[in-house]
This record gives C-alpha cells, structure tokens and sequence, in this order.
C-alpha cells in the first residue's frame, strides 16, 4: 500500500486553473521532493491534502484512506509542518504541543509520554518551558516537526519547510527530517523551490504551472538538475534563479552579475557549503 | 468520547492561557463600556430616569438601564472580532492546525464558538464587577442566574458572527463589520433605551427594534440578573443560537474564501 496516491487531481480557483490530473504515489518510508517554482500549484496540492481546500477532481489516498470518503482516517496518518508558522508564540513549547495532542484527542498521560518523547528526539527537552517567541527559526521549526509528530502519524508533510532559515539551520533541518525517515520508516513530502535541498536518492516531482512536469528518482535527472528543471519549466531564467540560489550564498561579486552568463552546473546532491 | 472530551478541553485551555497572557487586550476590551456606563451612562443620568418596568420593581436609574446591554455589547464585538479572527486565521496560522485534526469539522468549530464564549464570559463578569462598585448592584444570585443566559447569547453571536465572515465578502474587515452589523444591532434594541421609549419617537423603529435578535439577548440576560425568566428571549435567542450555529458550521467553508478572493 502507498503512503501517497495522488490521482488525477484538479483544481481551479474559479477560471484560473492551479492544478490539473496531477497524479504520483509515494511509498511508505522514501522521501519525496515536490518542487516547483512560485505559482507551480505547490499550496493548492498542500491545502488539499490538509483539507483545508475540498477535492474538485481526483482523489487523495494517505495509507489507502480516501481524503473524500475517509478524510478522519486519512489525516490520523498525517502530520504537517506549514510553511508559515502556525504556533501560538506566547505559548510555551510544552503549551503548543499539549493543545495539539488535544486537537487530536489523545488522552493527557499518553500525550504527556509523547511530548517527552519528541522533545527528547528533537533536543528541545531543556526548552520545554521557554515560550515559542524566545526561540531562533531553527528551534521553531523543530518543536513544529515535534508537533507533526506527536500523534505518531506515518506521512510528514512538509511545506517549505526550511524556507527563512539561514543556511546552517536549513542544513539542519533536512539532515534531521531525512534521519526521521531512515530511522523511522516515516514517508515525508517535502516541497520546496530549492534545487539543493534535492538528494539523487529522492523521488522528485517536478510540478510547472499546475502540472506535473517530471516524476522519478532525483538520480535519473542526471549530473545536473539545474538545467534539467530549468528545461522541464520551460524557463531558463527561471532555473538559473534557482541554481544560483542554490548552489551557494549571494556574494558582493554577485552584484551586477551578468544574466546572460552560462547556466552553472549543479549537482544534486551538493549542499549549501 | 474521551478523545471529543480531550479536544474540548484543549480547545478551552489554549483560549484561556491566550486570554492571560493577553491582559492588554483584555483590558482594551473592557475599556468600551466602561466608557458608557462612566461617561455616558453619568451625562445621562441626570437627564433620564427610567419609570419602573420589568424586570425591576423601582425606579432605576440610567447607569442601572444599560448595565445589561453592554454586558451584551462586550459579548457582541468579542463574537464578532472572534468570528473575523477564524475567517483570516482560516488559511494560515492556528486555524489550519484546528483543521488537520481528524475529529469533524462540525465539533472542531463549535468548540471554538464555545471556548471563545467562555472567555467572553469572564471580561463580561469583570465589567459586571466594576459595575457593581460603581453602584449598580442587583441581586448577588442574579449574577449567578444570569450566567447560563450570558453564555446562550455569546454562543449566539459568536455563531452570528462565523455565519456572517463566511458568507459576505465586504465583511473582511473590522470597519465594515462595525457599521453595518455592530452599531445597527446595538443601536436598534434595548440596550440603551426601553423599547417603549422608541416607540414615542418612531413606530417603524421600535418594530426594527423589537425584530432585533440582539434586544431578545439584552432582555434575556437583564430579566436573569434580576432572578426573572424571560421566556419568549429564551426560546427566541436558544433557537437563533442552534438555528445560526448550524448555518454558521454548514457554510464555512476556506476553499469558498480562496475562490472569492479570484473571483
């Protein structure tokens, strides 16, 4: 059975069309990358999978729950991290996690184990007490992974994730989501914009316009995924953006750097250094 | 039922521990209508006094009138400013959180009119208790009796107000929401003036009056700080609650705020 099943998925705010018959699975315990630029239709794809948005076309599978006919089913298998921020700053951490373990009625003892489970996982157990406000990104988007996986769910979401952090937290931030993955069979889908954020063991879903524009593992996009995604979005510019962006933090020599120069190789399994 | 039970409770206690920390805005809210009853209500006094009508069995003075309306008024903006809140919230922020919990919608919703409600109550019992320094005192169990009456009308206009931010699109704002559904409710009941009173200046007015959902709320909650029941507001605010929770629930929808927003 999938983690994942995305099946001929559609969606249209009114005449404009944001996603049409997108359709990909994920197995149980593999990370995938969905990328796609501004506007790919990455949000509309993460709000129909939260629920937040109702199924126009298609239908979602989360470990063979339909989100139509099962959605309760299918959103006990799901924890998410939203791009933006969704914890109470004033809370403490344990506050926000205690809420959510709630929101998903667990009882308070079990929920109490949990908690000090993932803050131990996530080495935020001296934190506990601190309000949110207190702490950086980084710790932020820990104690929002904590959270996502409090009630034990078996497929991470996680929706630009790693976007305002700074380079270090952001390296951080992946190298712990894919351990989760490793080490607990968990299925992430992680979206991002990030060419670097892209290993060559990943399923990549490379989504241009509303439409799914590559599907398969980062590997058979060759030596440089740069230029295979700035040719898949039909958009050199584009995807140089993306390279440079990726391939290394912007320099005073960047400045004035001319448009017109050569696409610079990247490879896909090299980081932010 | 345990796991219905462990929602509720964590729904009320984030909205409490949101509520203390939160004391600026707890004070901002009580600031309105303690301004009414310091300074309009003591203008007022003096020109007005109230003949004896129900519930009370004296002559009343003006400050005494309009304690009731604005314990009302403060369950008023609160419904609607907590209604708004969960419209922008709906998209990002706490509100998507709410909705990625498995239990239905429906239950996730109510309870957030209803911990929203109760919070109410308690800067509604903080002016009450300003009030009753001040000097308007009714009956000690009438503070008690008007407790259930008090959180029937927050859940009412809570659920007023989540009907209302779902369906109008010109409502996306506060100023909007003021003039076109605060001040009319307000104005157009009992609040300020008995009905009686209106009826002299303007016929049609007093019938908007006395149509006016937010008057029953006044009348039921001033006849239970006075240990009276007013059976008509009861059946009329239980049912309008019921009645716009449902509606409220059945219609909120975010994908419908996304659309508009294109549309």
């Amino acid at each position: 059975m999938n983690a994942l099943e995305v099946s001929g998925v559609g969606f249209a705010y009114g005449a404009r069309q944001a996603l049409s018959d997108l359709a990909f699975e994920l197995a149980p315990g593999r990370f995938g990358a969905l990328l796609g630029p501004n506007g790919a239709g990455k949000s509309t794809l993460i709000a129909l999978l939260t629920r937040l948005y109702d199924l126009q076309q298609g239908d979602i599978r989360i470990f063979g729950h339909s989100l139509r006919d099962e959605p309760r089913q299918a959103l006990r298998q799901l924890g998410v991290v939203f791009q933006q921020s969704t914890l109470d700053l004033d809370l403490s951490v344990q506050q926000n996690l205690a809420y959510h373990a709630a929101l998903h009625g667990m009882p308070r003892r079990e929920a109490q184990v949990r908690i000090d489970e993932e803050l131990l996982r996530q080495d935020l157990a001296e934190r506990r007490h601190d309000k949110v406000r207190t702490l950086n990104g980084g710790h932020r988007r820990r104690v929002e992974i904590a959270r996502a996986l409090l009630h034990q769910p078996r497929l991470l979401l996680l929706d630009e994730a790693s976007a305002g952090l700074d380079p270090a937290s952001r390296l951080a931030l992946g190298r712990h989501v894919r351990n989760l993955c490793r080490e607990q069979g968990l299925c992430v889908l992680w979206t991002t914009h990030l060419l670097d954020e892209i290993e060559s063991n990943d399923d990549l879903l490379i989504l241009h316009r509303g439409e799914r524009v590559a599907w398969g593992k980062a590997s058979q996009f060759g030596d440089d995924l740069g230029i295979s995604f700035a040719r898949l979005t039909g958009d050199e510019a584009l995807g140089r953006g993306h390279v440079r962006e990726a391939l290394r933090p912007k320099r005073a020599e960047d400045v004035g750097d001319n448009e017109t120069a050569p696409v610079r190789t990247a490879h896909p399994t090299r980081g932010v250094r | 039922m345990t796991a219905y039970w462990e929602c509720l409770r964590g729904i009320v206690l984030r909205e409490w521990l949101r509520f203390v920390l939160q004391r600026s805005r707890f004070l901002s809210a009580l600031v309105r209508p303690l301004l009414w009853l310091l300074v309009f209500a003591a203008g007022f006094r003096a020109a007005l006094g109230i003949a004896i009508i129900e519930p009370y069995d004296t002559y009343i003075t003006y400050d005494t009138y309009i304690v009731p309306g604005l314990a009302c008024m403060i369950l008023l903006f609160n419904g609607m400013q907590g209604s708004l809140s969960m419209v922008y919230d709906r998209e990002m922020g706490s509100m998507r959180v709410l909705l990625t919990s498995p239990l239905p919608r429906a239950f996730l919703l109510a309870a957030k009119l209803l911990a929203t409600a109760l919070i109410s109550l308690l800067q509604v019992y903080a002016f009450l208790a300003i009030a009753w320094v001040y000097g308007v005192q009714p009956p000690a169990w009438g503070l008690l009796a008007a407790l259930p009456a008090l959180l029937l009308v927050a859940l009412l206009l809570s659920a007023l107000g989540l009907l209302l931010s779902n369906g109008i699109r010109q409502l996306e704002n506060f100023a909007g929401v003021m003039n076109f559904v605060i001040f009319p409710l307000f104005f157009l009941s009992s609040a300020l003036y008995p009905l009686w009173k209106m009826r002299e200046s303007s016929e049609w007015l007093y019938w908007l009056c006395a149509v006016n959902p937010f008057t029953h709320a006044v009348e039921l909650v001033r006849n239970a700080l006075y240990l009276r029941l007013h059976l008509d507001a009861l059946l009329i605010c239980a049912g309008l609650s019921a009645l716009l929770t449902l509606l409220a629930v059945a219609s909120f929808n975010p994908q419908h705020a996304a659309l508009r927003k294109v549309g």
